[in-house]
């Protein structure tokens, strides 16, 4: 019946829906617009340029924006915008990289120990609340002490911190999914259980764990930063936000610029990841929107 | 002068999707003392217009658009927050469907009856403990001074309901506005709570508004009843006449499709059709495209609620005329 | 009595109560379900009433394996349920299904209705592409929804719509038994009215037995050939619909048909006189004896010491209560 099918009314998914309340708010927009920007001028603009970020010129020293320099250089007579913008894409990979390993644990632990349940659960989520109690700071200076100052290693110990808070969110939506009328349907259908929790569990976790992965990213840059103005994370002549920031502060009264553009990019794309962030929550949960 | 005099209440929903015309209208009358109740299905208005009364409807997006409601000669709807504030609960008191969630889990049920005594400076410390105690013993909580000091988690569905009651009375108000206050209970319960109600008002001397989707729960309590749909008023007489003999095609409608506990057909009536959209404008009654007896003359003309017989009117064009007999 | 299709003998399903943090030892057991025995013929439909903690959703799950029974056994057209493996269980299934109360959270919302009932009729069999979307419509068509609307998520229709197509999803696996757990409890009035229409219909065309489970006496009046009162975990009475509602023998039972019986100002003086007092008891500690008699209002001494047997006082209509002779005048 060949009819039924070419008669049949396109429904309206609850992720249409979302993305179109997405749409209709402001500032996400504004932020998605903004981080696309961002994202497209760390990546694509150093290959642009005719400076590259190390390439030091000890003449000129901390030079105040030019038409050669637009913004300006560091005290080595590095480029600063090739710098920013370079920094740009060592901040937004750490922030991606460090968010995707901590989405990864996070999820995993999360889902076992939600459909467990009973003991194996208690204990799973015990362990997490002891890790919650670890000095972070501690912990990564040891790490980074212990194996030297590795990239790689840098976002590996962040993302093993911020698991934590994203397996909690994922058990949360678990146990009370578990309970969900049409899980039990599904059993009651006599599904086998691999297709109960691809096909009915996680397409319902991914709702809220959206939402918290935006939100994890502007934590985990604000995390590398640290690290980097500390002097345990990203080591020159890379660069990151934090590095430059650290540099820039260092250099506050000579070279304002030094410290005013790392900052200003660093917060608008802080700002941008948190107005997604929101705008995701409210346009994902009906009850929150504000119309 | 009555108690609460309700005239031309209009409220509508601004939404993204269009206006919401939740309440068109709407008009009844409370003396002291009478109990009047309101049944509705889901979308009849039925809530929205008590919610008005109060001030409670968030606006934006709801508007209270035109009406006055006065009670005991004073307009609620053009009152100042202020002055509402001090109606609501000392004068004007409202208990909800679920309880559960309309009691505060954070406080135990001594703090919450005692708060309409302290906040309307009806008594001091002491002695609003005191009629605390008496006030949930009223109610029949059994155990009251030990379980007076518990949280609203600890007690079932149907004591909790009791709870709320004695906090809507305790400051002895005027009117008791109750919605849907037994959807969520068990029938035994919602038996033991309707009888409570009664008690209370007959013992006080209490007008009561109850609302429901359920014509025989309102025609338990009250003496009289209206019937809304849509936004509107389309029927309004005693309770046991329009229990019996109901002059309103959807007042029948919602008599027939509930199954009776004597008869057992071979198959239920059914509505048909679907409740109207209120964010479409609709001419002539609302009624009409699911009304059995309409004709051309329901969709053009001007629908209103007009008296039928005495203390009955119907909005029904058909009964005004007395073309048809509903029953 | 025809050939019986669902048995239960003296089931139990209790939930223990577990403290303690490594090592959980039992401090004492919900008893949601304390030793049902019933059997149901092929065709007959049984409604089973009672108020919030009398264990009649339990019972569902139990019956329907969803939850294991602590005692007892659930037979299906002969077999019990617990002889069976794993895999063998999850191909039992198809026999029987349940429709659950609350129809938004029993549809997956990020699924279409196509997809939904696509993968019921898919659980048990394989059926080619292009007779799904054949067997899809026919199916819709039986529950009285338009195939066009087969693309649509759940939130796109309304309760007693939704309400339909887990009707639709249960029959996609061609059960025998159809387990309704308070099916029209969330739908309006106006509603309920048309949900009920189908269930009787579909039970007479195709056949299937069917347990109605409500907490309201007149909806499970219209659908039932039997109703069985359950209060406490326990059977407190059992026979033909329309005997059980109108000579009713237990107390409980009587006080839920005056209960009933709200706003007919013809029987308003007979209902006063039989209002319970206090509230449905939890199942963690049911009374001793009888489990009803702290409320009853012909409680005598004897009652919270016996628990009283089952025993047929008419044709067919049986009930669990030492005084029944005497509160009935029989």
């Amino acid at each position: 019946m060949l009819e039924a099918a070419q008669a049949a009314e396109p429904g309206r998914s609850l992720w249409q829906d979302a993305w179109a309340r997405l749409r209709r708010n402001r500032m996400a927009v504004f932020g998605g617009a903004a981080l696309i920007v961002i994202a497209g001028l760390s990546f694509f603009g150093p290959l642009l340029l005719s400076h590259s970020y190390e390439a030091q010129n000890l003449v000129l020293g901390a030079a105040p924006p030019s038409g050669e320099h637009l913004l300006g250089t560091d005290k080595l007579g590095r480029d600063q915008l090739a710098r920013v913008l370079y920094g740009g894409r060592v901040s937004l990979l750490v922030g991606l990289a460090a968010t995707a390993v901590s989405l990864t644990i996070g999820l995993l632990w999360g889902c076992t120990a939600g459909y467990l349940g009973g003991r194996v659960d208690a204990v799973m989520m015990r362990t997490v609340d002891i890790l919650y109690a670890l000095p972070f700071t501690i912990f990564v200076i040891l790490l980074m002490t212990v194996f030297g100052r590795n990239f790689i290693l840098l976002f590996v110990a962040i993302g093993a911190v911020e698991w934590l808070t994203m397996a909690r969110i994922v058990r949360g939506q678990v146990l009370a999914l578990k309970r969900q009328e049409f899980i039990e349907a599904a059993i009651a259908l006599g599904l086998r259980k691999r297709r109960i929790i691809v096909r009915h569990m996680i397409p319902n976790v991914l709702g809220p764990v959206a939402v918290y992965t935006t939100l994890t990213i502007p934590a985990v840059m604000l995390l590398e930063a640290f690290l980097s103005f500390l002097g345990l994370g990203v080591q020159p002549p890379m660069s990151s936000w934090g590095l430059l920031i650290k540099e820039g502060a260092e250099m506050m009264e000579e070279a304002p610029w030094l410290l005013l553009y790392p900052a200003a990019f660093f917060t608008l794309t802080l700002f941008s990841l948190n107005f997604l962030g929101d705008g995701l929550r409210d346009a994902l949960d009906v009850r929150a929107s504000k119309d | 002068m009555a108690l609460l005099e309700v005239s031309g209440l209009r409220t509508a929903f601004h939404t993204r999707d269009g206006v919401v015309r939740a309440v068109q209208d709407v008009s009844f009358r409370l003396e002291r003392g009478d109990t009047l109740g309101i049944v509705g299905e889901s979308g009849s208005g039925k809530s929205v217009a008590c919610l008005s009364l109060l001030g409670l409807i968030p606006q934006p997006p709801g508007r209270i658009e035109a009406g006055k409601a006065l009670f005991d000669g004073e307009d609620l709807l053009r009152s100042p927050e202020h002055a509402l504030r001090r109606i609501r609960g000392r004068r004007i008191g409202m208990i909800f469907q679920d309880p559960m969630t309309s009691l505060n889990p954070y406080l135990t049920v001594e703090e919450q009856l005692v708060e309409p005594l302290l906040i309307h400076g009806i008594a001091g410390r002491e002695a609003a403990a005191a009629t605390a105690l008496a006030a949930l013993k009223e109610v029949g909580v059994p155990d009251a001074e030990a379980r007076i000091r518990d949280y609203p988690h600890q007690f079932s569905g149907g004591m909790r309901q009791r709870v709320m009651i004695a906090m809507a009375l305790i400051a002895k108000p005027d009117l008791l506005i109750a919605d849907e206050p037994t959807t969520a209970l068990d029938v035994t319960v919602q038996a033991q709570i309707l009888e409570l109600i009664e008690h209370e008002q007959s013992e006080r001397r209490v007008a009561v508004i109850l609302i429901s989707h359920d014509l025989a729960v309102v025609a338990e309590v009250c003496d009289h009843v209206i019937v809304m749909y849509a936004g509107r008023v389309v029927e309004s007489a005693p309770a046991a006449t329009l229990f019996r003999a109901p002059r309103h095609p959807y007042t029948r409608a919602l008599q027939l499709s509930r199954p009776a506990l004597q008869a057992a057909g071979s198959e239920l009536y059914t509505i048909p059709g679907m409740p109207p959209d209120l964010a479409r404008p609709m001419s002539g009654c609302a009624f009409a495209p699911r009304c059995e007896f309409a004709t051309g003359d329901c969709t053009r003309s001007e629908v209103r609620l007009e008296g039928v017989a005495p203390e009955h009117a119907s909005a029904c064009l058909r009964a005004q005329r007395g073309e048809i007999r509903v029953t | 009595m025809r050939e019986p299709y669902l048995e239960l003998r003296h089931v139990k399903t209790h939930f223990p109560i577990e403290r303690g943090f490594l090592a959980r030892h039992r401090v004492g057991a919900v008893k949601a379900v304390d030793g049902v025995t019933l059997t149901i013929a092929k065709g007959e439909v049984l409604g089973l009433v009672g108020e919030s903690g009398c264990g009649k959703s339990t019972l569902a799950r139990t019956i329907l394996r969803l939850v294991p029974p602590t005692e007892g056994a659930v037979l299906l057209g002969g077999r019990n349920l617990a002889d069976l493996a794993a895999e063998e269980l999850r191909a039992a299934r198809a026999g029987f299904q349940m429709i659950f109360q609350d129809p938004f959270a029993s549809l997956n919302p990020r699924m279409t209705v196509h997809d939904t009932l696509a993968e019921a009729i898919q659980a048990h069999r394989s059926v080619a592409p292009a007779e799904l979307s054949d067997e899809i419509a026919s199916l819709l068509a039986r529950v009285g929804l338009a195939a066009r609307f087969s693309r649509k998520y759940p939130h796109e229709f309304s309760g007693g719509q939704r309400q339909r197509i887990a009707v639709a999803r249960a029959l996609a696996v061609r059960p025998g038994l159809i387990i309704a757990d308070e099916p029209v409890s969330a739908l309006d009035v106006s509603v309920q009215a048309q949900i009920i229409n189908l269930l009787a219909q579909l039970t007479r065309e195709l056949g299937l037995t069917m347990v109605f489970i409500s907490h309201d006496l007149a909806v499970v009046r219209h659908l039932s050939h039997r109703i069985a009162v359950m209060y406490l975990g326990r059977i407190v009475e059992l026979g033909p619909s329309a005997e059980v509602l109108e000579r009713p023998l237990h107390p409980y039972t009587r006080a839920l048909v005056s209960a009933a019986q709200l706003g007919d100002p013809d029987r308003k003086a007979a209902r006063k006189r039989v209002l319970l007092a206090g509230d449905p008891p939890s199942p963690v500690n049911p009374p001793a004896g009888c489990a009803f008699h702290p409320r009853c209002a012909y409680a005598i001494e004897e009652c919270s010491r016996i628990a009283p047997q089952f025993e047929a006082f008419r044709p067919g209509h049986e009930a669990a209560c030492i005084r029944v002779r005497q509160i009935n005048a029989l």
